[in-house]
Protein backbone atom coordinates (compact mmCIF):
# COMPACT_ATOMS: atom_id res chain seq x y z
CA UNK A 1 0.00 0.00 0.00
CA UNK A 2 2.77 2.19 0.78
CA UNK A 3 4.40 1.52 -2.57
CA UNK A 4 1.28 2.77 -4.40
CA UNK A 5 0.89 5.56 -2.06
CA UNK A 6 4.29 6.74 -2.82
CA UNK A 7 4.70 5.97 -6.52
CA UNK A 8 0.90 7.89 -6.80
CA UNK A 9 2.63 11.21 -5.18
CA UNK A 10 6.06 10.98 -7.58
CA UNK A 11 3.77 10.45 -10.43
CA UNK A 12 1.96 13.43 -9.62
CA UNK A 13 5.17 15.88 -9.71
CA UNK A 14 6.69 13.52 -12.67
CA UNK A 15 4.11 14.99 -15.00
CA UNK A 16 2.43 18.46 -15.48
CA UNK A 17 -0.65 17.53 -13.37
CA UNK A 18 0.62 17.92 -9.91
CA UNK A 19 2.18 21.67 -10.77
CA UNK A 20 -0.78 22.49 -12.87
CA UNK A 21 -2.87 21.13 -9.49
CA UNK A 22 -1.15 23.48 -7.09
CA UNK A 23 -0.41 26.36 -9.36
CA UNK A 24 -4.22 26.59 -10.29
CA UNK A 25 -5.38 26.32 -6.50
CA UNK A 26 -2.78 28.34 -5.36
CA UNK A 27 -3.17 31.05 -7.71
CA UNK A 28 -7.54 31.13 -7.77
CA UNK A 29 -7.09 31.04 -3.35
CA UNK A 30 -4.69 34.06 -3.54
CA UNK A 31 -7.09 35.83 -6.25
CA UNK A 32 -10.54 34.83 -3.87
CA UNK A 33 -7.96 35.96 -1.17
CA UNK A 34 -7.27 39.34 -2.65
CA UNK A 35 -11.12 39.98 -3.80
CA UNK A 36 -12.30 39.28 -0.65
CA UNK A 37 -9.95 40.90 1.90
CA UNK A 38 -8.12 44.12 0.52
CA UNK A 39 -10.61 44.83 -2.00
CA UNK A 40 -13.80 44.11 0.00
CA UNK A 41 -12.74 47.31 2.53
CA UNK A 42 -15.17 47.69 4.94
CA UNK A 43 -16.68 44.18 4.24
CA UNK A 44 -13.94 42.00 4.26
CA UNK A 45 -15.27 38.95 5.65
CA UNK A 46 -14.04 35.65 5.86
CA UNK A 47 -17.23 33.24 4.98
CA UNK A 48 -16.78 34.50 1.42
CA UNK A 49 -13.36 33.36 1.28
CA UNK A 50 -14.28 30.11 2.59
CA UNK A 51 -17.59 29.47 0.19
CA UNK A 52 -15.23 30.52 -2.97
CA UNK A 53 -12.77 27.84 -2.05
CA UNK A 54 -15.06 25.53 -1.96
CA UNK A 55 -16.06 26.60 -5.53
CA UNK A 56 -12.13 26.37 -6.52
CA UNK A 57 -11.71 23.00 -5.13
CA UNK A 58 -14.86 22.20 -7.04
CA UNK A 59 -12.79 22.85 -10.53
CA UNK A 60 -9.52 21.67 -9.47
CA UNK A 61 -10.40 18.16 -7.72
CA UNK A 62 -11.35 16.69 -11.22
CA UNK A 63 -7.71 17.78 -12.27
CA UNK A 64 -5.95 15.87 -9.78
CA UNK A 65 -7.96 12.67 -9.46
CA UNK A 66 -9.00 12.15 -13.59
CA UNK A 67 -6.02 10.05 -13.89
CA UNK A 68 -6.15 7.78 -10.97
CA UNK A 69 -7.58 4.36 -11.95
CA UNK A 70 -8.56 5.65 -15.97
CA UNK A 71 -4.62 5.84 -16.49
CA UNK A 72 -3.77 2.32 -14.60
CA UNK A 73 -6.45 0.89 -16.61
CA UNK A 74 -5.30 1.98 -19.87
CA UNK A 75 -1.96 1.02 -19.32
CA UNK A 76 -2.53 -2.48 -17.71
CA UNK A 77 -0.84 -1.28 -14.67
CA UNK A 78 -3.86 -2.18 -12.47
CA UNK A 79 -3.35 -6.20 -13.75
CA UNK A 80 0.08 -5.53 -11.91
CA UNK A 81 -1.32 -4.20 -9.16
CA UNK A 82 -4.01 -6.40 -9.07
CA UNK A 83 -2.05 -9.50 -8.89
CA UNK A 84 0.71 -8.70 -6.24
CA UNK A 85 -0.26 -9.12 -2.54
CA UNK A 86 -1.62 -6.14 -2.28
CA UNK A 87 -5.70 -5.70 -1.01
CA UNK A 88 -8.20 -4.24 -3.14
CA UNK A 89 -9.34 -1.69 -0.18
CA UNK A 90 -5.79 -0.84 0.46
CA UNK A 91 -5.09 -0.10 -3.49
CA UNK A 92 -8.16 2.18 -3.16
CA UNK A 93 -7.22 3.76 0.03
CA UNK A 94 -3.53 3.94 -1.50
CA UNK A 95 -5.08 6.22 -4.31
CA UNK A 96 -6.93 8.42 -2.10
CA UNK A 97 -4.40 9.29 0.30
CA UNK A 98 -2.17 10.10 -2.25
CA UNK A 99 -4.70 12.58 -3.92
CA UNK A 100 -5.90 13.53 -0.82
CA UNK A 101 -1.97 14.37 0.56
CA UNK A 102 -1.60 16.67 -2.27
CA UNK A 103 -4.87 18.71 -2.07
CA UNK A 104 -4.84 19.33 1.86
CA UNK A 105 -1.27 19.88 1.47
CA UNK A 106 -1.46 22.83 -0.65
CA UNK A 107 -4.79 23.89 0.83
CA UNK A 108 -2.82 23.73 4.35
CA UNK A 109 0.07 25.59 2.92
CA UNK A 110 -2.17 28.30 1.09
CA UNK A 111 -3.94 28.96 3.84
CA UNK A 112 -1.11 29.27 6.37
CA UNK A 113 0.02 32.14 4.05
CA UNK A 114 -3.65 33.70 3.81
CA UNK A 115 -4.98 33.59 6.95
CA UNK A 116 -2.11 35.64 9.46
CA UNK A 117 -2.22 38.09 6.84
CA UNK A 118 -5.82 38.22 6.84
CA UNK A 119 -6.18 38.78 10.69
CA UNK A 120 -3.36 41.49 10.85
CA UNK A 121 -5.62 43.28 8.15
CA UNK A 122 -8.83 42.62 9.94
CA UNK A 123 -7.29 43.32 13.32
CA UNK A 124 -8.95 46.75 13.80
CA UNK A 125 -12.11 44.75 14.10
CA UNK A 126 -14.15 43.75 17.27
CA UNK A 127 -14.54 40.02 15.76
CA UNK A 128 -11.21 38.99 15.20
CA UNK A 129 -11.52 36.49 18.36
CA UNK A 130 -14.59 34.70 16.42
CA UNK A 131 -13.53 35.58 13.47
CA UNK A 132 -10.33 33.42 14.06
CA UNK A 133 -12.45 30.50 15.51
CA UNK A 134 -14.46 30.56 12.53
CA UNK A 135 -11.74 30.21 10.03
CA UNK A 136 -10.06 27.62 12.00
CA UNK A 137 -13.64 25.51 11.78
CA UNK A 138 -13.92 25.90 8.30
CA UNK A 139 -10.30 25.25 7.87
CA UNK A 140 -11.45 21.54 9.27
CA UNK A 141 -14.45 21.66 7.07
CA UNK A 142 -13.35 22.08 3.74
CA UNK A 143 -10.77 19.43 4.60
CA UNK A 144 -13.41 17.00 4.76
CA UNK A 145 -15.26 18.14 1.99
CA UNK A 146 -11.59 18.09 -0.19
CA UNK A 147 -11.88 14.32 0.89
CA UNK A 148 -15.06 14.05 -0.03
CA UNK A 149 -14.68 15.42 -3.77
CA UNK A 150 -11.81 13.42 -4.07
CA UNK A 151 -13.41 9.95 -3.39
CA UNK A 152 -16.57 11.02 -6.07
CA UNK A 153 -13.77 11.84 -8.36
CA UNK A 154 -11.67 8.21 -7.78
CA UNK A 155 -15.49 6.65 -8.15
CA UNK A 156 -15.70 8.16 -11.52
CA UNK A 157 -12.33 7.42 -12.53
CA UNK A 158 -12.40 3.74 -11.70
CA UNK A 159 -15.69 3.73 -14.45
CA UNK A 160 -13.89 4.82 -17.52
CA UNK A 161 -10.48 4.80 -18.82
CA UNK A 162 -10.91 7.80 -20.30
CA UNK A 163 -9.65 10.60 -18.73
CA UNK A 164 -11.54 13.30 -20.12
CA UNK A 165 -14.54 11.64 -19.56
CA UNK A 166 -13.63 10.85 -16.00
CA UNK A 167 -12.92 15.00 -15.04
CA UNK A 168 -15.80 16.00 -17.00
CA UNK A 169 -17.90 13.25 -15.23
CA UNK A 170 -16.60 14.29 -11.94
CA UNK A 171 -17.03 18.05 -12.19
CA UNK A 172 -20.69 17.70 -13.55
CA UNK A 173 -21.44 15.25 -10.25
CA UNK A 174 -19.40 18.05 -8.14
CA UNK A 175 -21.42 20.77 -9.82
CA UNK A 176 -24.58 18.95 -9.14
CA UNK A 177 -24.06 18.27 -5.84
CA UNK A 178 -23.20 22.12 -4.80
CA UNK A 179 -26.00 23.01 -6.89
CA UNK A 180 -28.80 20.88 -5.54
CA UNK A 181 -28.84 23.85 -2.49
CA UNK A 182 -29.05 26.28 -4.97
CA UNK A 183 -31.90 25.15 -6.87
CA UNK A 184 -33.51 24.44 -3.43
CA UNK A 185 -35.44 27.28 -3.31
CA UNK A 186 -37.04 26.51 -6.86
CA UNK A 187 -38.59 23.16 -5.67
CA UNK A 188 -42.11 23.43 -5.08
CA UNK A 189 -41.91 19.70 -3.05
CA UNK A 190 -41.62 20.18 0.35
CA UNK A 191 -40.27 16.77 1.52
CA UNK A 192 -37.36 16.55 -1.68
CA UNK A 193 -36.37 19.66 -0.44
CA UNK A 194 -35.96 18.40 3.39
CA UNK A 195 -33.87 16.11 1.60
CA UNK A 196 -32.27 18.06 -0.71
CA UNK A 197 -31.22 20.08 2.13
CA UNK A 198 -30.07 17.16 4.07
CA UNK A 199 -27.66 15.53 1.42
CA UNK A 200 -26.00 18.76 -0.07
CA UNK A 201 -22.66 19.52 0.21
CA UNK A 202 -23.20 23.47 0.06
CA UNK A 203 -26.04 24.57 2.49
CA UNK A 204 -24.13 22.32 5.44
CA UNK A 205 -20.82 23.93 4.70
CA UNK A 206 -22.32 27.44 5.32
CA UNK A 207 -22.91 26.67 8.82
CA UNK A 208 -19.40 26.33 9.07
CA UNK A 209 -18.44 29.64 7.90
CA UNK A 210 -21.01 31.38 9.96
CA UNK A 211 -18.60 30.22 12.90
CA UNK A 212 -21.43 27.40 13.86
CA UNK A 213 -19.15 24.01 14.25
CA UNK A 214 -21.25 21.15 13.33
CA UNK A 215 -19.90 17.62 14.10
CA UNK A 216 -23.32 15.81 12.43
CA UNK A 217 -21.68 17.70 9.13
CA UNK A 218 -18.64 16.48 9.51
CA UNK A 219 -19.31 12.69 10.33
CA UNK A 220 -21.86 13.31 7.08
CA UNK A 221 -18.22 14.33 4.68
CA UNK A 222 -16.40 11.07 5.71
CA UNK A 223 -19.28 9.16 5.52
CA UNK A 224 -19.50 10.31 2.34
CA UNK A 225 -16.26 9.71 1.43
CA UNK A 226 -16.01 6.36 3.15
CA UNK A 227 -19.56 5.17 1.27
CA UNK A 228 -17.89 6.34 -2.53
CA UNK A 229 -14.27 4.65 -1.72
CA UNK A 230 -16.65 1.33 -1.04
CA UNK A 231 -18.02 2.13 -3.57
CA UNK A 232 -15.07 2.16 -5.90
CA UNK A 233 -13.86 -1.31 -4.46
CA UNK A 234 -17.08 -2.70 -5.53
CA UNK A 235 -16.36 -1.59 -9.02
CA UNK A 236 -13.33 -3.55 -9.45
CA UNK A 237 -14.83 -6.57 -7.50
CA UNK A 238 -17.41 -6.46 -10.00
CA UNK A 239 -15.00 -6.53 -12.66
CA UNK A 240 -13.33 -9.28 -11.48
CA UNK A 241 -16.43 -11.55 -10.96
CA UNK A 242 -18.02 -10.25 -14.35
CA UNK B 1 3.37 -26.64 -7.08
CA UNK B 2 0.29 -25.40 -8.91
CA UNK B 3 -3.16 -27.42 -9.13
CA UNK B 4 -6.24 -26.41 -11.24
CA UNK B 5 -9.17 -28.01 -11.11
CA UNK B 6 -12.27 -28.30 -12.79
CA UNK B 7 -11.82 -24.60 -13.74
CA UNK B 8 -15.12 -22.81 -15.06
CA UNK B 9 -15.25 -19.25 -16.00
CA UNK B 10 -17.86 -17.68 -17.46
CA UNK B 11 -19.02 -14.21 -19.15
CA UNK B 12 -22.72 -13.75 -19.59
CA UNK B 13 -23.48 -17.21 -20.33
CA UNK B 14 -20.31 -17.56 -22.92
CA UNK B 15 -18.06 -20.52 -21.33
CA UNK B 16 -14.50 -18.69 -21.46
CA UNK B 17 -12.76 -21.47 -19.77
CA UNK B 18 -14.94 -24.62 -19.76
CA UNK B 19 -13.92 -27.43 -17.32
CA UNK B 20 -10.08 -27.68 -17.14
CA UNK B 21 -7.52 -29.45 -14.78
CA UNK B 22 -4.51 -29.61 -14.91
CA UNK B 23 -1.35 -29.75 -12.35
CA UNK B 24 1.92 -28.18 -12.90
CA UNK B 25 5.38 -29.61 -10.68
CA UNK B 26 8.11 -27.58 -9.46
CA UNK B 27 10.89 -26.83 -12.39
CA UNK B 28 8.76 -27.40 -15.52
CA UNK B 29 8.35 -25.04 -18.33
CA UNK B 30 4.84 -25.75 -20.10
CA UNK B 31 3.67 -23.95 -23.04
CA UNK B 32 0.00 -23.45 -22.86
CA UNK B 33 -1.06 -23.13 -26.83
CA UNK B 34 -4.39 -22.42 -28.59
CA UNK B 35 -5.52 -20.33 -31.25
CA UNK B 36 -6.58 -16.75 -30.53
CA UNK B 37 -10.11 -16.82 -27.86
CA UNK B 38 -8.89 -20.00 -26.64
CA UNK B 39 -9.14 -19.20 -23.17
CA UNK B 40 -5.32 -19.00 -22.72
CA UNK B 41 -5.19 -15.49 -21.17
CA UNK B 42 -8.30 -15.95 -19.27
CA UNK B 43 -6.99 -18.73 -17.62
CA UNK B 44 -3.95 -16.89 -16.86
CA UNK B 45 -5.61 -14.16 -15.62
CA UNK B 46 -7.31 -16.15 -13.04
CA UNK B 47 -4.34 -18.02 -12.01
CA UNK B 48 -2.59 -14.66 -10.85
CA UNK B 49 -6.21 -13.82 -9.10
CA UNK B 50 -6.37 -10.94 -11.60
CA UNK B 51 -10.07 -12.58 -12.49
CA UNK B 52 -12.62 -14.32 -10.26
CA UNK B 53 -13.73 -17.92 -11.46
CA UNK B 54 -17.20 -19.73 -11.63
CA UNK B 55 -16.19 -22.77 -10.24
CA UNK B 56 -13.47 -24.79 -9.62
CA UNK B 57 -10.36 -24.06 -7.61
CA UNK B 58 -6.53 -22.78 -8.14
CA UNK B 59 -4.08 -23.83 -5.77
CA UNK B 60 -0.82 -22.47 -5.46
CA UNK B 61 2.03 -24.22 -3.57
CA UNK B 62 -0.62 -25.28 -0.95
CA UNK B 63 -2.54 -21.92 -1.02
CA UNK B 64 -6.25 -21.07 -2.67
CA UNK B 65 -6.03 -18.16 -5.14
CA UNK B 66 -9.16 -16.77 -3.69
CA UNK B 67 -9.28 -17.99 -0.57
CA UNK B 68 -5.32 -16.93 0.64
CA UNK B 69 -4.71 -14.59 -2.00
CA UNK B 70 -2.09 -12.67 -0.55
CA UNK B 71 -0.31 -15.73 0.25
CA UNK B 72 -1.08 -17.30 -3.20
CA UNK B 73 0.05 -13.70 -4.89
CA UNK B 74 3.65 -13.93 -3.26
CA UNK B 75 4.55 -17.15 -5.21
CA UNK B 76 3.59 -15.80 -8.51
CA UNK B 77 5.26 -13.61 -11.21
CA UNK B 78 3.04 -12.45 -14.20
CA UNK B 79 3.66 -10.86 -17.84
CA UNK B 80 0.22 -10.02 -18.99
CA UNK B 81 0.03 -9.93 -22.50
CA UNK B 82 0.80 -5.94 -22.18
CA UNK B 83 3.44 -5.43 -19.98
CA UNK B 84 2.55 -3.25 -17.57
CA UNK B 85 4.93 -0.83 -17.50
CA UNK B 86 5.10 3.10 -16.18
CA UNK B 87 6.71 5.13 -18.79
CA UNK B 88 7.48 7.98 -16.75
CA UNK B 89 9.32 6.09 -14.70
CA UNK B 90 13.21 4.57 -15.03
CA UNK B 91 13.96 1.33 -15.38
CA UNK B 92 15.39 1.36 -11.69
CA UNK B 93 12.65 3.42 -10.35
CA UNK B 94 10.02 1.01 -11.74
CA UNK B 95 11.68 -2.52 -10.77
CA UNK B 96 12.51 -0.86 -7.16
CA UNK B 97 8.23 -0.02 -6.42
CA UNK B 98 7.86 -3.31 -7.94
CA UNK B 99 9.71 -4.61 -5.38
CA UNK B 100 7.80 -2.50 -2.56
CA UNK B 101 4.67 -3.69 -4.56
CA UNK B 102 5.46 -7.05 -3.76
CA UNK B 103 6.73 -6.79 -0.33
CA UNK B 104 10.02 -8.56 -1.11
CA UNK B 105 12.67 -9.02 1.88
CA UNK B 106 15.72 -9.84 0.01
CA UNK B 107 18.07 -7.52 -0.54
CA UNK B 108 17.20 -4.51 -2.48
CA UNK B 109 20.12 -3.53 -4.57
CA UNK B 110 21.52 -7.26 -5.04
CA UNK B 111 18.29 -8.95 -6.13
CA UNK B 112 17.18 -5.95 -8.59
CA UNK B 113 20.93 -5.80 -10.16
CA UNK B 114 20.68 -9.56 -10.57
CA UNK B 115 17.18 -9.85 -12.04
CA UNK B 116 18.51 -7.10 -14.08
CA UNK B 117 21.88 -8.97 -15.55
CA UNK B 118 19.15 -11.58 -16.25
CA UNK B 119 17.41 -9.91 -18.43
CA UNK B 120 19.80 -7.91 -20.13
CA UNK B 121 18.72 -4.77 -19.00
CA UNK B 122 21.59 -3.25 -16.72
CA UNK B 123 22.44 -0.61 -19.79
CA UNK B 124 18.66 0.75 -19.86
CA UNK B 125 18.72 0.66 -15.91
CA UNK B 126 18.54 4.53 -15.93
CA UNK B 127 16.55 5.31 -19.39
CA UNK B 128 12.24 6.28 -18.67
CA UNK B 129 10.19 3.39 -19.75
CA UNK B 130 9.03 6.05 -22.07
CA UNK B 131 11.65 6.24 -24.66
CA UNK B 132 12.37 1.84 -24.90
CA UNK B 133 12.06 -0.02 -27.29
CA UNK B 134 9.63 -2.68 -27.76
CA UNK B 135 12.32 -5.40 -27.33
CA UNK B 136 13.59 -4.14 -23.75
CA UNK B 137 9.50 -3.13 -22.97
CA UNK B 138 8.95 -7.14 -23.00
CA UNK B 139 12.30 -7.12 -20.91
CA UNK B 140 11.45 -4.97 -18.26
CA UNK B 141 8.15 -6.94 -18.10
CA UNK B 142 10.13 -10.03 -17.37
CA UNK B 143 12.10 -8.18 -14.98
CA UNK B 144 9.25 -7.51 -13.27
CA UNK B 145 7.79 -10.84 -13.34
CA UNK B 146 11.40 -12.18 -11.67
CA UNK B 147 11.05 -9.43 -8.37
CA UNK B 148 10.66 -11.27 -5.56
CA UNK B 149 12.12 -14.75 -6.65
CA UNK B 150 8.49 -16.03 -7.21
CA UNK B 151 8.06 -19.99 -7.54
CA UNK B 152 5.43 -19.42 -10.46
CA UNK B 153 6.67 -17.43 -13.46
CA UNK B 154 3.28 -16.88 -16.21
CA UNK B 155 4.37 -15.06 -19.25
CA UNK B 156 1.88 -14.22 -21.76
CA UNK B 157 2.85 -14.49 -25.23
CA UNK B 158 6.55 -13.32 -24.22
CA UNK B 159 8.03 -13.00 -28.14
CA UNK B 160 5.10 -11.27 -29.89
CA UNK B 161 6.78 -8.44 -31.42
CA UNK B 162 10.34 -9.29 -31.20
CA UNK B 163 12.77 -9.53 -33.98
CA UNK B 164 13.99 -12.64 -34.90
CA UNK B 165 17.32 -12.21 -32.60
CA UNK B 166 15.41 -10.73 -29.18
CA UNK B 167 12.95 -14.12 -30.02
CA UNK B 168 16.06 -16.11 -29.99
CA UNK B 169 17.46 -14.23 -26.83
CA UNK B 170 14.24 -14.17 -25.27
CA UNK B 171 13.63 -18.19 -25.36
CA UNK B 172 16.87 -18.92 -24.30
CA UNK B 173 15.98 -16.62 -21.57
CA UNK B 174 12.84 -18.41 -20.32
CA UNK B 175 14.82 -21.74 -20.62
CA UNK B 176 17.14 -20.54 -18.03
CA UNK B 177 14.54 -19.59 -15.84
CA UNK B 178 13.29 -22.96 -15.69
CA UNK B 179 15.79 -24.21 -13.89
CA UNK B 180 15.43 -22.26 -10.67
CA UNK B 181 11.34 -21.86 -11.33
CA UNK B 182 8.07 -23.28 -12.61
CA UNK B 183 7.25 -21.31 -15.69
CA UNK B 184 4.24 -20.88 -17.74
CA UNK B 185 4.20 -19.17 -21.15
CA UNK B 186 1.33 -18.90 -23.48
CA UNK B 187 1.16 -18.68 -27.52
CA UNK B 188 0.02 -19.43 -30.25
CA UNK B 189 3.16 -20.02 -32.26
CA UNK B 190 4.41 -23.76 -31.93
CA UNK B 191 8.03 -23.64 -33.02
CA UNK B 192 8.17 -21.53 -29.61
CA UNK B 193 6.86 -24.12 -27.63
CA UNK B 194 9.14 -26.94 -29.10
CA UNK B 195 12.22 -25.04 -28.43
CA UNK B 196 11.32 -24.13 -24.91
CA UNK B 197 8.47 -26.33 -23.45
CA UNK B 198 9.17 -29.88 -21.66
CA UNK B 199 5.22 -30.17 -21.64
CA UNK B 200 2.91 -28.84 -23.73
CA UNK B 201 -0.93 -27.92 -22.64
CA UNK B 202 -3.57 -27.64 -25.75
CA UNK B 203 -6.30 -25.21 -25.08
CA UNK B 204 -9.13 -25.24 -27.90
CA UNK B 205 -12.87 -23.18 -27.40
CA UNK B 206 -12.33 -23.08 -23.43
CA UNK B 207 -11.30 -26.77 -22.96
CA UNK B 208 -7.79 -28.38 -22.66
CA UNK B 209 -7.54 -30.50 -26.22
CA UNK B 210 -4.31 -32.22 -24.93
CA UNK B 211 -1.74 -32.33 -22.35
CA UNK B 212 1.14 -33.99 -23.04
CA UNK B 213 4.79 -33.74 -23.18
CA UNK B 214 6.72 -31.94 -25.89
CA UNK B 215 8.57 -34.98 -27.60
CA UNK B 216 5.76 -37.35 -27.15
CA UNK B 217 3.50 -34.86 -29.07
CA UNK B 218 6.04 -35.02 -31.67
CA UNK B 219 6.28 -38.28 -31.81
CA UNK B 220 2.95 -38.95 -32.22
CA UNK B 221 2.91 -37.23 -35.70
CA UNK B 222 6.33 -39.15 -36.81
CA UNK B 223 3.74 -42.20 -38.04
CA UNK B 224 2.64 -40.64 -41.07
CA UNK B 225 5.43 -39.42 -43.14
CA UNK B 226 4.72 -36.26 -46.45
CA UNK B 227 6.07 -36.20 -49.26
CA UNK B 228 5.96 -33.18 -51.69
CA UNK B 229 6.40 -34.02 -55.05
CA UNK B 230 6.12 -31.53 -58.53
CA UNK B 231 5.52 -33.78 -61.31
CA UNK B 232 4.64 -33.66 -64.83
CA UNK B 233 1.85 -34.81 -66.82
CA UNK B 234 -1.83 -34.94 -66.88
CA UNK B 235 -3.25 -34.02 -62.90
CA UNK B 236 -5.42 -37.24 -63.63
CA UNK B 237 -3.43 -39.94 -64.85
CA UNK B 238 -0.85 -38.69 -62.26
CA UNK B 239 -3.48 -39.13 -59.40
CA UNK B 240 -4.79 -42.05 -60.25
CA UNK B 241 -1.60 -44.02 -60.63
CA UNK B 242 -0.03 -42.37 -57.14
CA UNK B 243 -2.92 -43.43 -55.35
CA UNK B 244 -2.93 -47.14 -57.38
CA UNK B 245 0.39 -47.06 -55.58
CA UNK B 246 1.33 -49.37 -52.74
CA UNK B 247 1.99 -48.07 -48.84
CA UNK B 248 -0.19 -44.58 -49.62
CA UNK B 249 -2.31 -43.40 -47.60
CA UNK B 250 -3.27 -40.22 -48.86
CA UNK B 251 -2.83 -37.98 -52.11
CA UNK B 252 -4.07 -34.36 -52.92
CA UNK B 253 -3.30 -32.33 -55.53
CA UNK B 254 -2.31 -29.06 -55.07
CA UNK B 255 -0.87 -26.19 -57.06
CA UNK B 256 0.16 -26.08 -60.02
CA UNK B 257 4.19 -24.60 -60.53
CA UNK B 258 4.36 -21.98 -63.06
CA UNK B 259 6.83 -22.49 -66.13
CA UNK B 260 6.22 -25.98 -66.35
CA UNK B 261 3.40 -28.70 -66.78
CA UNK B 262 4.15 -30.17 -63.07
CA UNK B 263 1.32 -29.69 -60.45
CA UNK B 264 2.08 -29.99 -56.75
CA UNK B 265 1.21 -33.36 -55.25
CA UNK B 266 1.00 -34.23 -51.40
CA UNK B 267 1.14 -38.07 -50.48
CA UNK B 268 1.54 -39.52 -47.69
CA UNK B 269 2.17 -42.55 -46.48
CA UNK B 270 0.05 -44.65 -43.96
CA UNK B 271 3.14 -46.88 -42.44
CA UNK B 272 5.88 -44.47 -41.86
CA UNK B 273 7.82 -45.70 -44.44
CA UNK B 274 9.16 -43.84 -47.24
CA UNK B 275 8.17 -43.95 -50.25
CA UNK B 276 9.75 -41.48 -52.54
CA UNK B 277 12.01 -44.77 -53.52
CA UNK B 278 8.20 -45.88 -54.78
CA UNK B 279 7.47 -43.10 -56.31
CA UNK B 280 10.14 -42.35 -58.46
CA UNK B 281 10.21 -45.93 -59.98
CA UNK B 282 6.32 -45.73 -60.55
CA UNK B 283 6.92 -42.53 -62.28
CA UNK B 284 9.76 -43.53 -64.18
CA UNK B 285 7.67 -46.60 -66.02
CA UNK B 286 5.34 -44.27 -66.78
CA UNK B 287 7.12 -41.31 -68.44
CA UNK B 288 6.32 -39.11 -65.93
CA UNK B 289 9.41 -36.95 -65.26
CA UNK B 290 9.55 -35.57 -61.32
CA UNK B 291 11.25 -32.33 -61.52
CA UNK B 292 11.00 -32.07 -57.48
CA UNK B 293 10.57 -34.04 -54.85
CA UNK B 294 10.71 -33.56 -50.70
CA UNK B 295 10.16 -35.54 -47.44
CA UNK B 296 8.21 -32.92 -44.86
CA UNK B 297 8.45 -34.96 -41.48
CA UNK B 298 5.07 -33.44 -39.56
CA UNK B 299 5.43 -30.16 -37.60
CA UNK B 300 3.79 -29.74 -34.02
CA UNK B 301 1.64 -27.62 -36.65
CA UNK B 302 -0.16 -30.68 -37.76
CA UNK B 303 -0.53 -31.94 -34.24
CA UNK B 304 -2.10 -28.99 -33.22
CA UNK B 305 -4.65 -28.38 -36.18
CA UNK B 306 -5.02 -32.41 -35.66
CA UNK B 307 -6.39 -32.26 -32.41
CA UNK B 308 -8.05 -28.82 -32.65
CA UNK B 309 -10.25 -30.25 -35.97
CA UNK B 310 -10.33 -33.81 -34.43
CA UNK B 311 -12.08 -32.02 -31.35
CA UNK B 312 -14.65 -29.83 -33.84
CA UNK B 313 -15.85 -32.71 -35.87
CA UNK B 314 -16.60 -34.89 -32.43
CA UNK B 315 -18.16 -32.28 -30.86
CA UNK B 316 -19.84 -31.53 -34.19
CA UNK B 317 -20.80 -35.55 -34.18
CA UNK B 318 -21.93 -35.17 -30.84
CA UNK B 319 -24.57 -32.62 -31.42
CA UNK B 320 -26.13 -33.84 -34.31
CA UNK B 321 -26.72 -37.13 -32.48
CA UNK B 322 -28.40 -35.21 -29.92
CA UNK B 323 -30.54 -33.81 -32.56
CA UNK B 324 -31.53 -36.97 -33.89
CA UNK B 325 -32.25 -38.52 -30.85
Amino acid sequence: MLAIYKRELYSYFTSPIGYLFVAILWAASGLAFSFFTFLAGQDANISSYFTSELIILMFVTPILTMKSFSEDRKLKTEQLILTSPVSLPGFVVAKFLSSYTLLGGTFIIVNCINLPIMFSYLSDQPLVVYNAVTALGSCVAVLLVGAAFISVGLLISSLTENQIISALGTLIILAALLGASMLNSKIGFAPLRAVLRWLSIYSRFSAFTQGYFDFASLIYYASFAAVCLFVTVRVYEKRRWA
Amino acid sequence: MLKVENLVKKFGDKYAVNDISFSINKGEVVGLLGPNGSGKTTTMNIITGFLSYTSGSVTINGYEILENPSEAKRNIGYLPDQPPLYPEMTVKEYLNFVYDLKGCTLNRKKHIMEICEITKTVDIRDRLIRNLSKGFYQRVGIAQALVGNPKIILLDEPTVGLDPKQIIEIRSLIRGLGRDHTVIISTHILSEVQAVCDRILIMNKGRLAADERTDELTKLMEGTKRVLAQICGSKKTILESLRALDGVSYVESSKEIPGTDATLFKIESNNGSDIRKKIFEMCAEKNMPIIGMELASASLEDVFLNITREKQTASRKTKKTSKIR
